[in-house]
């Protein structure tokens, strides 16, 4: 430490600079709000289904299994880009379809391998959790994850 | 121990290691479904079990750091606590609402935004509970004296709340909601967690080592401003990949290798004073945390942090078992710890009793830490595996699960050794007090009165 530092100098700079770097930290975020508001997410397709879905992924708690843009639990699949994995690019219908298929089969039982729990969803909640998943592909993540597999 | 008050600080030790228990337990368990997938999934799945553990985590630290705050403040304040009253009655309301949470998981009551899934009215009441602390502290503080060390511990645990007003924003926009997600949880536990972290640490020095407070306190100013002038910016790291603008990436690169540097400064300033001590405390198992729990958190947070920190390597380790290894250390380094090793160093005063069972509280050190290491080593190994196989070979998830099998054997065996360390810390805070002290005597040994 040098030697020059006095105590009270030291806590000045504690104080000025952790506001100095709070005040652009807060700027910043301001600015990626805007800048997701606008440019990364698709604003219009925010729809009120997509809104529900993600009320459906929170009641469930699906991200104490699950990753979502790589963030949740590592124990199950990432789901950010779940729409891409099942193909929804090309083929929407399937995609929906595959992916809600998949969801009534749970649990599937097979020995040795995790198990998801059965959801007892209804139509309009599935529809809603498979748009909230398909708007979160959409989402501009700076080409994350690097491969489909998540 | 020299106010009466101090002795609030008990209670909240012992419902803390009451629900550090019930975490490792919940710990156990979700590491045996990683080890045997079909284990208890009709009773109890797998989210719940996880919930449970990272939730009590935060219950038992929050309420840990409140009892380390009792413990400390009168004695910095050279005030009594300005009511006893207040402190039960938030406790028990902490601990009401952190066990009524935790019921509810149980049965899937819960707002499900991972760390921030306690319903509504229990985040509430954890607020109404922090406030009254807050209150009860800043009182304290405000009749006494002001030291750098009660600044510092009470402006961290002030931005905590202010922080977890964040907590109650969810918008609809999953981008929007992360930005301001991590508002709560990087702010928290890379930022103003810190301040609390090295103010107590920095009590613990003055304490033990009976070095001048002047040089302490002089330290602890540069490492909290350290802290925070890396750690803001270095919310960034959590910014890649969320929607948020490009600049993140070399904003959050740059500001968290930095955040490397308060946490060696940590290990430096605690070895340092330990050296330049000339008082020979008869406690040498706190003495043993406040120079652990420096060192580990350089390499759970800082080593490990880094590991995966810079953008284009965490564009490939990002949500991997990689960041479960980092997690992992870091919490027990940082944190954890910091307040066993309070714990060790107020429960002699506590219970009026010479430092006692010193050798079994060692005995836990070492091998709760040893296994903590070993449990990072082998998630490190899955996460480097893991991140190989499935994002750069873009193998499937569940197929590189599968090869994960052996790390995920050893970290259950690392996580049972963990328990043994804590059922044995346990019993050295809490068991009969018996004096056990380490062969040799308990004087320190470094410093310049060396026998």
């Amino acid at each position: 430490m040098a030697e020059g530092l006095t105590k009270s100098a030291a806590r000045n700079i504690f104080y000025g600079g952790s506001l100095f770097f709070f005040l652009l930290f807060a700027a910043l975020t301001a600015h990626s709000h805007w800048y997701m508001v606008n440019t990364s997410t698709d604003r219009e397709g925010l729809t009120e289904s997509v809104k529900h879905g993600k009320e459906v992924w929170e009641k469930n708690m699906c991200i104490n299994c699950h990753s979502i843009m790589g963030e949740g639990a590592y124990f199950a699949p990432e789901l950010g880009n779940v729409w891409e994995r099942y193909g929804g690019h090309q083929n929407p219908d399937a995609a929906r379809a595959g992916i809600a298929a998949w969801i009534r089969a749970q649990p599937l039982g097979a020995e040795g391998r995790r198990q998801m729990p059965a959801y007892d969803f209804t139509e309009e909640e599935m529809q809603a959790l498979i748009d909230f998943l398909q708007w979160t592909d959409s989402i501009d993540a700076q080409d994350w994850p690097p491969t489909p597999a998540g | 121990m020299k106010y009466e008050t101090q002795k609030v600080a008990l209670p909240f030790f012992m419902v803390a290691m009451a629900l550090f228990a019930l975490q490792i337990v919940f710990g156990l368990l979700a590491a045996t479904v990683y080890a045997w997938p079909n284990f208890m999934a009709e009773l109890m799945p797998f989210n719940i079990m996880r919930v449970s553990h990272t939730n009590l985590l935060i219950v038992w630290l929050l309420i840990g750091f409140m009892g380390c705050t009792y413990y400390l403040m009168p004695e910095e304040a050279e005030q009594e606590i300005h009511s006893p009253t207040i402190a039960y009655l938030q406790l028990a309301l902490f601990a009401f609402a952190g066990a009524a949470a935790l019921v509810g998981y149980q049965f899937g009551i819960h707002e499900g935004r991972e760390f921030l899934e306690q319903p509504f009215w229990i985040k509430v009441l954890i607020t109404i509970s922090f406030l009254m602390f807050l209150f009860n502290t800043s009182m304290t503080l405000a009749k006494g004296r002001k030291t750098a060390i009660n600044l510092v511990l009470m402006l961290g645990l002030w931005l905590a709340a202010v922080f977890w007003l964040f907590a109650f924003y969810n918008p609809s926009n999953l981008a929007v909601d992360k930005l301001y997600w991590w508002w709560v949880v990087h702010l928290w536990v890379e930022g103003v967690w810190e301040l609390i972290m090295a103010s107590l640490l920095g009590y613990l020095l003055i304490k033990m080592t009976g070095v001048d407070r002047e040089v302490i306190e002089k330290w602890l100013y540069v490492i909290v401003g350290l802290s925070l002038f890396s750690g803001l910016l270095g919310t960034g790291h959590h910014y890649y990949w969320i929607g948020a603008p490009g600049y993140w990436q070399p904003i959050g690169s740059i500001f968290s290798t930095l955040e490397v540097i308060p946490f060696f400064a940590m290990v430096v300033f605690a070895f340092y004073m330990f050296w330049k001590g000339s008082r020979n405390h008869p406690n040498k198992a706190a003495m043993l945390w406040a120079l652990g729990c420096p060192t580990v958190a350089f390499f759970g947070a800082g080593v490990w942090g880094f590991m995966h920190t810079l953008s284009w390597i965490n564009y490939y380790s990002h949500g991997t078992q990689v960041t479960a290894a980092h997690g992992h250390l870091a919490f027990y380094g940082a944190y954890v710890m910091l307040i066993l090793g309070v714990i060790s160093f107020a429960m002699p005063q506590l219970r009026r009793v010479q430092p006692y069972n010193q050798v079994l509280n060692m005995w836990g050190f070492w091998i709760m830490t040893g296994a903590m290491c070993f449990m990072t080593f082998t998630l490190t190994f899955a996460g480097v595996v893991q991140t190989h196989l499935q994002r750069v070979l873009g193998m499937n998830y569940m197929e590189v699960q599968d090869q994960l099998g052996l790390f995920y054997l050893m970290r259950l065996g690392a996580g049972v050794a963990v328990a043994a360390g804590a059922i044995m810390l346990i019993y050295a805070f809490f068991g009969p007090a018996r004096e056990q002290v380490p062969a040799g005597g308990t004087q320190l040994t470094a410093g310049p009165q060396r026998a």
